[in-house]
């Protein structure tokens, strides 16, 4: 591992913006581009925004943000222990939404899955949910020395 | 977020500026109501050239003022989307929906 970070916000969608940056400012030491920086900076805010709106239901919640870089390999953990998904692959697919009248647009998911290299929900329905995601900048990995 | 509105004949000129996420969508979302569910706007137009963030909240926002413009007959368009828009456009095929524009006079001359 070559660094690591973590962070525990309460779920407040005033920390949307802090979260994304706080991630974005971490994943800067690997030098990303533009392009992989908004990217991340936009699958970490769907992410806590799920947590904030679904997870906790805009009720009070702690989320848990984790952060490890390896070579050109960041992965981001992104945990709630709120409500949780009783059917994640209804969930992921586009468009679909549990709370229209919100105007959610039921895209998060899927600019999740577009935007990162790897994407995986985990979820127990009132345990919580767990979305983990990786990012390899540059499109390729590290070479290895021969 | 910050917003400037502005009327162009029966069009309301939306000129954001800053992120658009789910914390800052709500305010926004009354100011445009308020004109065109007041009949004051037939029409709106969402200026991004000073947007440098969307996620799927704004994705919400900007549909959902399609939907109720729509209904009373207008049009919803944008302009001057910043590459990070631009992808989340793409991505949702939002674009097919509403039509985008290089700039903002554009965007009015096909109102």
């Amino acid at each position: 591992m070559d660094n690591y970070m973590k962070l525990e916000i309460p779920g407040k969608s005033q920390n949307e913006a802090f979260a994304r940056v706080a991630v974005a400012a971490f994943a800067a030491q690997a030098d990303p581009t533009i392009d992989e920086i908004s990217d991340i900076k936009t699958a970490v805010s769907e992410a806590v925004t799920n947590a904030i709106i679904h997870g906790y239901e805009n009720g009070p919640g702690i989320i848990m943000i984790s952060s490890v870089l390896t070579g050109s390999r960041l992965e981001i953990t992104v945990v709630d222990y709120g409500t949780g998904i009783a059917d994640i692959e209804q969930a992921r697919q586009p468009l679909y939404t549990t709370k229209p009248e919100l105007e959610r647009s039921g895209m998060g998911f899927t600019i999740m899955e577009n935007f990162m290299d790897e994407f995986t929900v985990t979820s127990s329905p009132g345990q919580g949910t767990t979305v983990t995601m990786v990012k390899v900048f540059n499109g390729i990995t590290q070479p290895c020395e021969s | 977020m910050q917003a400037k509105l502005r009327m162009a004949g029966k069009t309301l000129v939306v000129r954001m500026q800053g992120e658009l996420d789910h914390h800052t969508v709500d305010i926004l979302r009354e100011q445009i109501d308020e004109k065109v569910t007041g009949g004051q706007a037939n029409n709106v137009l969402f200026n991004f050239q000073s947007v440098n963030f969307m996620d799927s909240s704004g994705l919400g926002m900007v549909l959902g003022r399609y939907r109720a413009v729509m209904e009373k007959g207008g049009r919803v368009l944008a302009c001057s989307l910043q590459p990070p828009v631009q992808r989340v456009f793409e991505l949702s095929g939002l674009q097919n929906r509403i039509p985008v524009f290089h700039t903002e006079q554009e965007a009015l001359r096909n109102v």
